[in-house]
């Protein structure tokens, strides 16, 4: 197991390095930098802006730009962000963090409705219920996660039971530690909801789907002959070996959130990765660029790296070389 | 040649009878058709200019049309309304005066096809009235004339990224798979990086290597390349599988033989074997590019004002304040939702149509 896990660790290296030198390579080929839109501005002087393009290493060749950057990384170093004034570590921890609370709350909400409610349909196929389902999660496949956030904000705005958007309310310092706590589960409960009926739609077609396909299975059938209640063929029988192939689904699943949550965060104003990487984008800051891609593909690639080795501990099948 | 004639008209054939028995894939092929015409014709449809600005009625909610007046049935006919609250943007029909609603009129010019000036429209109203259908935006543009306009450019865009990242994911898989080796193993891994970013992040570092003020044709044709940049490699991993088990099969063996080049054989007759799934994952991958250009263009990154894209006609959605006093504003994603809906339900058909391994 652990000789599998570093061998996967030692084919990350080349991966990685190609995501960096893309990302790099993205950020050069963009015209001109921060520091150009700041030599517009009449109030910094032309010695400011050259003393800054020292700073921050600018004025060499781009090779060497990109190794020390690359040397920077290794050291959990990812260079400064030109607009917020911090290390870009700094800034895309904490966005990280935020980013990976509304994923999670979202994938667990989706799971926990996903699992259920797929059993349930694949038993009474083509019941109504089973058709109104499918018809619900074709569609929840087919909105645009920003069309279904938008929807959210337009909720929150109507009924006003749910803050339209950011992380805490204005008054979160003088909050008590306990509403503290539900000043915080209020504000991510709406975008993690949008998030989450999101990937709830494939989700469920990928349960029945699978769960159908057991049912169909001969040791299924010798189960049932053998006499055995009908709820223990289910749930001992149909249900571990249903649910296995969704494992690895779970590593995809995080590459669709990330995806997704990008836009979620934007709309409802979510301190996250996606939010902090299109307003450096908008702004040219180079490092905070390279540094959030290089981010999420991290996590995306960690994501899938969890689902292998989870499958392999819970499906004795497998063996992992 | 013969044959490979045969050959592609059974496929199409196959795909026609199969759809019919697949109620909604036969439906939504029929809807996006429809769309297809509509946006086509969105000069004849649309009852205004798409760039004709109201500063008077200014979130105008969709106009009721009446059929029923006090002495009974009338033909359909709408009030003038006038803005009672100019903060709140409240609207209130004048009940004096009917207007209409008149079968080819004649208002402002579109170019028919790009090319031919015709000014009549299949419905509208005397002025200063305005039907407006589904509502007006801020600047008091009708939104069902914009929705049409808009269609025409979301749909070129997705359908024309959608055939140029097939042909580059047929291509570089073609080549991956036939010829193996270090051409493999540089592609895939490059394709790996790409599919290792997540989607939305590559498409805004990618749109950040560009300028944000560009001429309406450059964002255009940047769109487009920038999303078959991030769509060939999925494709490409597959038709890489395809062809690996393809190029073993004999009758490549014999153009082998015969001495045909390696480009004829890739293009000739391994990739031809691909068809069937390259339409159906045609298909299914065309609400992604939908997605991609709607988004880019919501995030004021894409097709840029004046001109309408069914994403930036959502862009003012972003205000709460707009959102709640003018809902109808969402009414272009109702439209992306509904397309991609289609384009998922024609794929599931083609699919139980053309793919043997999905026939029950």
């Amino acid at each position: 197991m652990i000789r599998y896990i570093l061998h996967r660790f030692i084919n990350m290296i080349p991966l990685l390095f190609g995501i960096t030198f893309l990302s790099f390579g993205i950020m050069k080929l963009a015209p001109g930098d921060f520091l150009s839109q700041m030599a517009l501005n009449p109030l910094i002087s032309s010695e400011t802006i050259e003393l800054m393009r020292k700073q921050f290493g600018l004025d060499q060749p781009w090779p060497i730009q990109y190794l020390k950057w690359l040397w920077g990384i290794i050291h959990f170093d990812f260079g400064y962000s030109f607009t917020y004034r911090v290390p870009v570590a700094t800034l895309i921890t904490e966005r990280v963090l935020n980013t990976l609370l509304l994923t999670s709350t979202a994938a667990i909400l989706a799971w926990l409705l996903a699992l259920p409610l797929g059993v349930y349909t694949a038993l009474w196929r083509k019941s109504l219920f089973d058709q109104i389902l499918s018809f619900f999660s074709f569609a929840t496949i087919s909105v645009p996660t920003f069309f279904l956030a938008l929807l959210g904000v337009f909720f929150a705005a109507k009924t006003g039971w749910f803050p339209t958007g950011g992380a805490i309310s204005i008054n979160y310092a003088a909050l008590s530690p306990f509403d503290k706590l539900c000043d915080r589960f209020h504000h991510l409960i709406l975008p993690a909801m949008v998030l989450g009926i999101g990937g709830l739609g494939s989700l469920l077609r990928i349960v029945r789907t699978n769960f159908l396909e057991m049912m169909r299975q001969p040791f299924i059938m010798t189960a049932k002959a053998k006499g055995l209640h009908s709820n223990t063929v289910t749930w001992r029988h149909i249900f571990p070996n249903a649910i296995n192939p969704l494992i690895t689904l779970l590593g995809f699943e995080i590459a669709g959130l990330l995806s997704g949550a990008a836009f979620t965060e934007i709309i409802f104003a979510w301190p996250g990765l996606g939010r902090l990487i299109l307003e450096a984008v908008m702004s040219q800051d180079l490092y905070l660029v390279m540094g959030s891609l290089f981010m999420g593909a991290i996590l995306l690639i960690l994501g899938n790296l969890l689902a292998d080795i989870l499958l392999a501990t819970i499906d004795p099948r497998i063996k992992l070389r | 040649m013969r044959i490979e004639l045969n050959r592609k008209e059974s496929l199409l054939r196959q795909a026609i009878s199969g759809l019919r028995h697949h109620r909604w894939g036969w439906i939504a092929l029929w809807f996006i058709l429809f769309l297809l015409l509509a946006t086509i014709f969105a000069g004849f449809l649309s009852p205004y200019d798409p760039y004709e600005q109201n500063r008077t009625k200014s979130y105008h909610p969709p106009v009721r049309i009446h059929l029923i007046d006090e002495d009974g049935l009338h033909w359909p006919f709408i009030y003038n309304y006038y803005l009672v609250d100019p903060i709140f943007k409240r609207y209130e029909p004048d009940r004096t005066k009917k207007y209409n609603i008149g079968l080819f009129v004649k208002d402002s010019t579109y170019h028919l096809f790009g090319l031919i000036p015709c000014n009549i429209h299949l419905f509208g109203v005397d002025s200063p009235a305005r039907v407006f259908l589904l509502g007006s935006d801020l600047h008091g543009r009708d939104i069902l004339s914009r929705l049409l306009y808009g269609g025409r450019v979301s749909l070129s865009i997705s359908l024309v990224g959608v055939f140029l990242s097939f042909i580059l994911g047929l291509i570089m898989g073609g080549i991956a798979g036939y010829f193996g080796g270090w051409v493999d193993n540089f592609l895939m891994r490059f394709g790996e990086i790409i599919m290792s970013i997540p989607g939305i992040y590559l498409l805004l570092g990618l749109r950040a290597i560009f300028p944000t003020s560009l001429s309406s044709v450059e964002i255009y044709l940047l769109i487009v390349v920038v999303l078959s940049f991030i769509g060939w490699a999925g494709l490409a991993r597959v038709i890489r599988g395809m062809v690996l088990s393809i190029k073993e099969r004999e009758f490549v063996q014999a153009a082998r033989a015969i001495g045909s080049g390696h480009m004829r054989i890739i293009i000739r007759h391994v990739l031809p074997n691909t068809l069937s799934y390259t339409i159906i994952a045609l298909t299914l991958s065309v609400p992604g590019f939908i997605i991609s250009e709607s988004a880019l263009s919501f995030l004021s990154l894409g097709i840029q004002e004046p001109y309408p894209s069914w994403g930036n006609m959502l862009t003012a959605a972003q205000s709460v304040r707009v959102l709640t006093t003018a809902p109808w504003i969402l009414i272009p994603g109702l439209f992306i939702s509904i397309t991609i809906i289609c384009f998922n339900f024609l794929g599931d058909g083609l699919r139980d149509a053309l793919d043997p391994r999905f026939k029950e």
